[in-house]
């Protein structure tokens, strides 16, 4: 979003209605300054402007570099790959989830509650207790070892550090089921019943209902779900951090420590794979625009 | 009578209760099992002080690890102390700012909303890695860096949508009418303010001051960038732990970092909406 597109808007609010534009102001002027201030910064180190070494220069050198290093490009492949499978599974396990919470079940209130535990649970905590779990010599791979169905551990697959980073994976789906689930829900709550209600009485059965009736309705919070879980496994940096393999890393993994390397030429080219990451989650943002509403109004 | 009244209504509930499927719940149950099962290893590894494989238990127990987690002399005490004060300036701060913005977007019609919605919730998609790493320059020259007023304005973008979004779904719904009622009475706008809208709205308050300390609780990386290693929060040690491979310390210092959470949930969880719980998953 350019500061032209928001000046203009802010000047239009301004004509409208003096209290809102004054009620924003703090807020829009925080996250306007971080958004554009960061992502803008980010994008004039990534020239090499702002040097912390030798002198600043324009040039667009840095992102060619980027895009010629075969690192990268392994990084990228990594990233995409992680969060398209972890953003899949999440959305098809929520889905389920959500027709089986619609309704009130047996222990409904403490099932509700510990369904939704792993909201407030920061990424790096999850990441450290899935490792203890699921690890060569985690306690899963104890249980089967004491169940005589393991002999080595090292027969137990890798899942942490391994090539594919199912490890990864595993934490952002357990982290994020919760989330779209409540999506679901939310959006199932405000479509009410009728119209699988209308699909029965003309003899639809349990599968049309789900498929011609309610997925074509949920499509929209789907997508919107989807889009959110994407953009934030693909510019998420603590749980590959912790759980990823040293070769190929994941893509914000890659660009942080670029960024922190003790050769500070090393710096512009991780800005300019940083800011290749927000350009895509500015065009993910855009997308996800157009369905917010919503989310903010809660499909009303 | 007396018993009959007092049985009824049991046996009516007993009923309702028998009505409800036994397989949606067996399949939720198995599902919210996975969900617990990553706590299990981090108490059994907070306690162990030996725990080879393939042990099913650690063969010697210790106190430790929690020992070390509540000394007041390690570098816990300092980590504690760094992340409460950085989440409770960065909710105070949040709440002064986003609460207008809040009460804007939830009650008042004005032209451009949709984008001006949009830039607000933006926080949530746009990686807080790629700011915090452009904008750490700017710190630098400011000298916010290695500071704690420095991580607390860091943290302040991720928590402010969380703000604005709890307290324009309180506005939407309440108090507009008493409000007008307060102003035909003689009330100033700003005593109206005080005395009507602020304890209306204390719910959106309440939630997303929780959401606002979560938020800041939960942060590594922006902490990390801006803070230079200055600033000493739970999450870096949690992560400087795990790297060295203390799994014991590791483990009794995520526990303890999740903690406030944990309890805020099950607060929450009797005041919170869907939508609103909905927001906590972007933490």
């Amino acid at each position: 979003m350019s500061r032209a597109l928001v000046t203009r808007y802010a000047l239009r609010v301004t004509r409208q209605r003096p209290t809102a534009l004054l009620l924003l102001l703090p807020s829009l002027a925080v996250i306007a300054l971080f958004l554009i201030g960061g992502v803008g910064f980010a994008f004039a180190q990534s020239l090499g402007m702002f040097a912390l070494l030798g002198d600043s220069e324009v040039t667009l050198r840095h992102y060619g570099d980027a895009l010629r290093d075969p690192d990268l490009r392994a990084a990228l492949v990594v990233s995409l790959r992680i969060s398209v499978v972890s953003t899949l599974i999440a959305l098809i396990l929520s889905i389920g989830m959500a027709l089986l919470l619609r309704k009130r079940l047996r222990g409904d209130g403490i099932l509700r509650l510990l369904f939704q535990l792993p909201l407030p649970i920061p990424h790096l905590v999850g990441a450290v207790g899935i490792t203890l779990l699921i690890a060569q010599s985690g306690l899963i791979a104890r249980l089967l070892h004491a169940a005589g169905l393991l002999e080595e551990r090292s027969r137990f697959p890798l899942l942490v550090g391994d090539r594919f980073g199912a490890g990864i994976v595993i934490v952002y789906v357990w982290k994020e089921v919760p989330f779209i689930t409540f999506l679901l829900l939310a959006a199932l709550s405000a479509i009410g019943e009728q119209y699988e209600e209308a699909a029965r009485t003309l003899g639809a059965s349990a599968w049309q209902r789900f498929r011609h009736v309610l997925v074509p309705l949920l499509f929209p919070v789907m997508l919107s779900a989807s889009l959110i879980v994407f953009a934030f496994t693909f510019g998420a940096f603590e749980v590959p951090y912790v759980m990823g393999r040293t070769y190929p890393k994941a893509l914000p993994v890659w660009a942080y420590e670029g960024f922190n390397n003790v050769d500070l030429n090393q710096r512009p080219e991780a800005l300019a794979v940083s800011v290749l990451i927000a350009l895509l989650a500015t065009v993910i943002v855009l997308a996800y625009g157009s369905l917010s509403r919503r989310l903010l109004t809660n499909g009303r | 009578m007396a018993t009959r009244a007092r049985v009824t209504p049991d046996i009516s509930r007993r009923l309702r209760r028998s009505r409800r499927p036994m397989l949606p719940s067996a399949v939720v149950s198995l599902w919210v099992a996975l969900v617990i099962l990553p706590v299990v290893p981090l108490v059994i590894w907070s306690a162990a002080f030996s725990w080879r494989w393939p042990d099913l238990l650690p063969t010697a127990w210790s106190g430790r690890a929690w020992r070390y987690v509540f000394s007041p002399t390690t570098q816990v005490r300092a980590g504690l102390i760094g992340s409460s004060t950085v989440a409770l300036l960065t909710m105070m701060l949040a709440l002064a700012i986003g609460t207008p913005a809040g009460i804007a977007v939830g009650r008042m019609a004005f032209r451009g909303k949709r984008a001006i919605e949009l830039l607000l919730l933006a926080p949530f998609i746009v990686p807080g890695l790629i700011v915090t790493m452009g904008i750490q320059i700017v710190f630098i020259h400011l000298r916010l860096a290695d500071t704690m007023q420095g991580v607390v304005f860091a943290h302040l973008m991720p928590a402010l949508p969380y703000v604005i979004i709890s307290v324009a779904g309180v506005a939407t719904n309440v108090g507009v009418q008493v409000e007008e009622q307060a102003r035909s009475l003689g009330a100033t706008s700003w005593q109206t303010f005080i005395h009507i809208t602020l304890p209306l709205l204390r719910p959106g308050l309440a939630v997303g001051g929780l959401f606002a300390f979560l938020v800041s609780w939960s942060q590594y990386t922006s902490t990390l960038i801006i803070g230079g290693g200055k600033v000493q929060t739970l999450p870096l040690l949690v992560y400087a732990f795990t790297r060295s491979g203390d799994n014991p310390i590791a483990a009794a210092l995520a526990l303890l970092f999740v903690a406030p959470a944990v309890v805020a949930l099950a607060l929450a969880s009797r005041t919170l909406r869907v939508r609103q719980s909905v927001v906590g998953g972007r933490l």
